[in-house]
């Protein structure tokens, strides 16, 4: 359903991506792994036309995506969950989950949407009517997962959720993903936390300085030494 | 202070709450479009003005009451606000942030001289207000003096920042504009055409402007030349309220009004000018996210 073929990004003369290819097929969890600095939200800005790329092709489901305006990207049913949230803060939980489905198509199916968001997080039905600036940091997760799932999307792409957030919410987030996955959505996720994005997907690709260095499936790169090493720390290595 | 001297000071009290309600009004709209566009319309009060010879050609021409002529002067701003925008500041929001402001001065100072040369040309440069049989007509309120012309422009002036207030809070793209206003890439990600938004935040911001210049041709008087000093009253309105409220923008207002006629009170008439720039500068100073306002992240 998304296939990026050769992408090359830069701000200005930095080159940050060179010639990056994957993809994500229907019903898939797919992680994108790497150190800081490698170009993972990088990728993710180009798909969600934030960065015009250099060269290469975006295509979902057969277009290039390249030829869309930004706020046209969300309607085709490919919803991003940016690092660090970027919630509307100032605004209340249901307000901002209202704007996830502020495209015709979503806004159509947003009585549904609500609901499966109440259901997965049920904490935010209490919460709805809370300033989200007054919220915790796993809570406003919640809510921006939220809020890309209310644009009802095929594909839900995520930077970084568990930075910054307790333990046992960064739990609640991924077993969240895994059961949104089961409803059928795609979800593409960038990850820090490599060995809970490694159990969690199906398969996995390695960023390293804008290249793609290795790609495979979650439990075949939990074992591989390379990833043992240089991601999973020295303690993995012997277990 | 004496029984007389009090009740001088109370008069100009309610004097200063009167134009302060006016105030509120003129930086409503500025304040939408900066907070909205990152833009700086320095031709704001210039399209005060132009809502104000509005009103005053309605009046003179057709005989419409001052009033009712809002209901001319609001769409026909609205509309000037579209074209405003297509033709000049939907230009310098493609711009980068940081050099929005910059240029956006630059075209509100072009926009501006333009605005008053065409006002001298149409309406010469002379003082003009709108004067009705009703124009003299008192409120007395024990020993005060509430000229019901004021008064009825302050509460027009309420209800139109109590509307603009709903609009943001209730209605579907009301929502959009503030997302757009607190992060613009966010706003895009959820599927907001922020173009869009920009375009309506100009709109109704320039449409509040003709409404505040219709309302001070009524209760004060208008001339070419009034652009700047309604640019600036709305600038410290805006400095002293912050960004993103409505109605603390209309507190403050009500808040220089009345700074204005005390100073006037205490140090003599032309000393009311200069309290607006000491607000001005206290703010920015002490609390530059203004009274209302959030500090940025």
């Amino acid at each position: 359903m998304l296939e990026i073929d050769g992408l090359e990004a830069a701000y200005g003369d930095v080159r940050v991506l060179s010639g990056v290819t994957l993809s994500v097929r229907p019903g898939e969890i797919v992680a994108l792994l790497g150190p800081n600095g490698a170009g993972k939200s990088t990728l993710l800005a180009c798909v969600a036309g934030l960065v015009r790329p250099r060269a290469g092709r975006i295509r979902w489901d057969g277009e290039d995506l390249r030829a869309v305006p930004p706020h046209l990207v969300v309607e085709r049913g490919l919803a991003i969950v940016p690092e660090g949230r970027r919630l509307f803060s100032s605004m209340t939980v249901e307000d901002n989950l209202e704007l996830g489905a502020f495209s015709p198509r979503a806004r159509a199916a947003r009585r549904e949407s609500y609901e499966r968001v109440y259901a997965l997080f049920p904490v935010l039905r209490d919460r709805r009517r809370q300033i989200v600036r007054a919220l915790s940091g796993g809570q406003q997760q919640m809510v921006a997962v939220g809020r890309a799932l209310m644009a009802s999307p095929r594909l839900l792409m995520l930077d970084e959720p568990s930075l910054g957030i307790a333990p046992q919410l960064v739990r609640a987030i991924l077993d969240a993903l895994a059961e949104i996955n089961r409803a059928g959505v795609a979800v593409f996720l960038v990850e820090q936390n490599v060995r809970a994005a490694l159990t969690l997907a199906h398969r996995a690709y390695i960023l390293e300085g804008g290249r793609v260095a290795g790609e495979g499936g979650g439990a075949e790169l939990l074992r591989d030494p390379h990833v043992r090493r240089a991601y999973l720390g020295p303690l993995a290595v012997g277990e | 202070m004496d029984a007389i001297g009090l009740t001088v000071l109370a008069q100009q009290i309610v004097l200063g709450l009167l134009l302060g309600g006016l105030y509120g009004l003129a930086a409503a709209g500025l304040s939408l479009v900066f907070g909205v566009l990152k833009v700086l319309d320095v031709a704001h009060g210039e399209l005060i003005m132009l809502g104000g010879y509005g009103t005053y050609w309605l009046f003179t021409l057709l005989r419409l009451d001052p009033f009712g002529s809002l209901l001319l002067v609001i769409p026909g701003m609205l509309v000037l606000g579209v074209v405003l925008y297509a033709v000049l500041f939907g230009f310098v929001v493609r711009a980068h942030e940081e050099t929005r402001v910059k240029n956006s001065l630059l075209v509100g100072f072009g926009l501006a001289l333009a605005l008053h040369a065409l006002a001298v040309q149409l309406w010469t440069a002379d003082d003009r207000s709108v004067t009705t049989p009703y124009s003299g007509a008192v409120l007395h309120v024990g020993p005060l003096a509430v000229p019901v012309i004021r008064l009825v422009s302050l509460v027009i002036a309420f209800a139109l920042i109590s509307g603009l207030h709903l609009l943001l809070a209730r209605w579907r793209w009301g929502k959009a504009i503030r997302a757009t206003a607190e992060d613009w890439q966010a706003a895009l990600l959820t599927g907001i055409d922020v173009r869009r938004a920009y375009l309506l935040a100009f709109a109704i911001g320039t449409a509040l402007a003709g409404a505040a210049g219709t309302l001070v041709s009524v209760g004060y008087s208008i001339s070419p030349a009034i652009g700047l000093e309604w640019t600036l009253k709305a600038l410290i309105v805006v400095v002293l309220a912050g960004l993103g409220s409505m109605l603390g923008t209309f507190a403050a207002g009500l808040v220089v009004g009345v700074a204005e006629a005390l100073s006037a009170a205490a140090f003599g008439g032309p000393y009311r000018e200069v309290v607006g720039l000491v607000i001005f500068l206290v703010v920015l100073v002490a609390r530059p996210q203004g009274l209302f306002g959030r500090p940025s992240r």
